[in-house]
């Protein structure tokens, strides 16, 4: 049987309160290593205060030619963006 | 706590600063000897980390030791300058890294009873040595978790990493007992209420080590001889195996080739 | 440089290009990066793979040298810094095959092909790190080369390498500090032992510095189709020039003198005029006949093997915990 660990995705929450990032890839036996070894491998300039990891295998993806479908709609929808509308200066920070 | 620190024998507080700090120092030099050499990377960057917590944490012991002694010595001085008999480490730190099995193993027994040296310390009458321990306390319950589930892992494993993680048990058991023997210095220590006895530590050391080797299947080696403990032997008193001498050999050489260069 | 002499595979003029081929080159040129699962020709991800492995390789393996030293720095504070850096050099590493794999080949795989022999490292961790100033003189000029081409290639065209590189970049600013640092203090405070030491570390360092950046590639097909895929930016001639104009004034801070005769600064150019390495020599290290080529990838090869058991027992571990958690589920 193969001894090559199996490649899991480490996504990392920083001190900011933004949302867990993917910062990259590492190979472990089982999870409980993959979590001490994304601390030991990502996090050595204090960057975060979560970890979070997934096998590779595991994560479902988008298929890069629905690309178009997928994506496109949304360049269209200028509205949700905004930018979109003008507020006069008077009215103050909005 | 100012008063218990300046009323301790000024000797014995150094020389127990040198045992904490000796012992972090040589046990982070042979993890450092892993660096480029480990099984894995992902192995290679922890071992990395820990030899640089052990590095860290024997700067602040050693620079401590140096103020306590007031002879101006630096962390440097103390750690660059003294030959193997000032040496104050457990022999435990100074053994071979073997294989991985044998690092691993090292690791944890010491680990063990580093957390609970720590953990008493930060309730130490003087409050460098509080600050200390509970810095260093964070680092070394990590080292632990890590050093703890990967020899239950590897005893657990294959039959291999089995009896690689029993015959490095057995090999270094006989110098676990150098850790828990109390001497003159640590009776000064604990009346100046500045460290635990380590004695007093040993039974929550010995439960730990026995819920370790359990799940990891591993058989519990018993009552042993043991290294540094009886006679006059023993690291904390500057008796130590021949493997100190080259380490230090090692570690010194750009020190003593090159007397008072600054680097 | 970390990747010298990548053959590049399958360049052809555009009106011999299928349409997907050439769809593929209309991205490139637009900037647009390439992601693991879209179409790509066979040949850019071979050769992409060649490079980033090449690339990874000189990572783990240009750990030895300046590992090399850990046990022996002079202070505590340059131990820890080493070792942090050495460190930095493993992780980069790993993020480098981990880029890799994104193109459907192992770790394991890759690090088998390094360990036969089939896929080379930078040819300068071949060479050995005889004294202190040699520590100084890798983070300087070592890692001064080796940032100049990765800063570059933070635009390569392949989303997950540019990433790499992104974060590699952000990593090793400090590493070519620390080692002009270490000189720094040996020169500018030293004794004339350290400065003498200082010196030997450049003569010894400062050609196979310049060889890291490979042969002339201006006519090289291989340089043409990568720089066409936007998998190499610059060519190496023009690296390597880059690289002498930087270095040339730092090593005069240092009061050091760089061991080529024929250095003069050429106003017309605007850089200076330098002697090429001996290239026999690069080509020699390359295949095999360095001063360590033996030790370095020895080392390479005893870590892999006498760490089988310790991979394989954890992963036997790994799968009886699986299996016990899936026993206790049905059980329930």
């Amino acid at each position: 049987m193969s001894s090559e660990w199996p490649l899991w995705e480490v996504f990392i929450r920083g001190q900011h309160g933004l949302n867990h990032r993917h910062v990259g890839s590492l190979h472990a036996p089982d999870a409980e290593l993959a979590i001490r070894h994304a601390r030991d491998v990502y996090t050595r300039r204090n960057e975060g205060v979560s970890i979070w990891v997934v096998r590779s295998n595991d994560i479902t993806a988008s298929s890069p030619s629905d690309k178009g479908p997928l994506f496109e709609p949304s360049n269209s929808k200028v509205y949700r963006h905004p930018t979109f509308f003008d507020i006069p200066d008077e009215v103050g920070h909005m | 706590m100012a008063e218990a620190a300046t009323a301790v024998d000024r000797a014995a507080f150094f020389d127990w600063l040198c045992r904490m700090g000796d012992s972090c120092l040589v046990l982070g030099h042979r993890v450092s000897e892993w660096c480029g050499h480990a099984p894995v990377l992902e192995e290679d960057i922890a071992l990395a980390n820990q030899a640089l917590d052990l590095i860290g944490q024997c700067q602040f012991w050693l620079s401590l030791a140096g103020e306590v002694e007031g002879r101006g010595r630096s962390a440097d001085d103390l750690a660059y300058l003294r030959d193997a008999a000032q040496f104050r480490n457990l022999l435990l730190v100074e053994r071979p890294n073997g294989d991985f099995g044998h690092t691993l193993m090292r690791q944890f027994l010491f680990d063990a009873f580093h957390f609970e040296m720590l953990r008493a310390l930060e309730g130490s009458a003087d409050p460098r040595v509080a600050a200390i321990a509970a810095k260093a306390g964070k680092e070394v319950a990590y080292h632990l978790e890590r050093s703890a589930d990967l020899v239950i892992a590897l005893g657990d494993g294959s039959t291999e990493s089995h009896d690689r993680m029993a015959a490095a048990l057995r090999a270094l058991w006989p110098y676990t007992g150098e850790m828990f023997a109390d001497d003159a210095v640590d009776r000064a220590m604990a009346a100046a209420g500045i460290a635990p006895l380590p004695s007093g530590l040993k039974p929550a050391w010995a439960a730990t080590v026995a819920e370790v080797l359990a799940a990891a299947t591993l058989d519990h080696p018993g009552e042993v001889w043991q290294h540094g403990v009886s006679g006059a032997g023993g690291g904390r008193r500057g008796v130590h195996s021949e493997h100190l001498g080259y380490i230090l050999a090692e570690m010194q050489f750009l020190q003593r080739a090159y007397p008072g260069a600054v680097w | 440089m970390y990747a010298q002499m990548v053959k590049a595979e399958g360049a052809r003029p555009r009106e011999e290009m299928t349409p997907e081929e050439r769809a593929f080159q209309d991205r490139i040129d637009r900037g647009e990066k390439i992601e693991p699962k879209e179409w790509m020709p066979e040949g850019y991800r071979k050769t992409l793979i060649r490079q980033i492995g090449q690339h990874a390789h000189s990572e783990i393996v240009g750990q030895l040298p300046e590992g090399n030293w850990i046990t022996r720095a002079p202070t505590l504070e340059r131990k820890q810094i080493l070792l942090a850096k050495v460190q930095d050099e493993a992780g980069h590493g790993l993020y480098l095959y981990s880029a890799a794999e994104t193109l459907g080949v192992s770790r394991d795989e890759l690090l088998a092909l390094l360990h036969s022999g089939r896929m080379k490292y930078s040819s300068i961790f071949n060479y050995p790190t005889l004294n202190w100033a040699d520590i100084g003189a890798v983070g300087w000029l070592v890692d001064g080369a080796a940032i100049m081409n990765q800063v570059q290639l933070q635009k390569t065209s392949y989303g997950p390498y540019s990433r790499a590189m992104i974060r590699i970049c952000k990593e090793e600013s400090f590493h070519q500090r620390q080692g002009y640092d270490i000189l720094m203090k040996m020169c500018l405070q030293g004794t004339q032992a350290q400065k003498d030491m200082a010196q030997d570390a450049l003569n010894r360092f400062w050609y196979p510095s310049l060889m890291m950046f490979g042969p002339s590639d201006k006519d090289s097909v291989h340089s043409a189709q990568s720089m066409q895929w936007k998998i190499k930016i610059n060519t190496n001639d023009e690296l390597r020039q880059k690289f002498v104009d930087q270095t040339v004034p730092q090593a005069e801070y240092l009061g050091l003198t760089i061991p080529d005769p024929d250095l003069k600064w050429n106003a017309d150019k605007g850089g200076y005029d330098f002697s090429e390495p001996d290239w026999s020599e690069f080509f020699e290290v390359i295949s095999g006949n360095g001063p360590c080529n033996e030790e370095r990838l020895g080392a390479r090869v005893k870590a892999w093997e006498d760490g089988a058991w310790f991979r394989e027992g954890l992963m036997a571990h790994a799968r009886k915990a699986e299996s016990r958690r899936a026993e206790r589920t049905a059980a329930e």
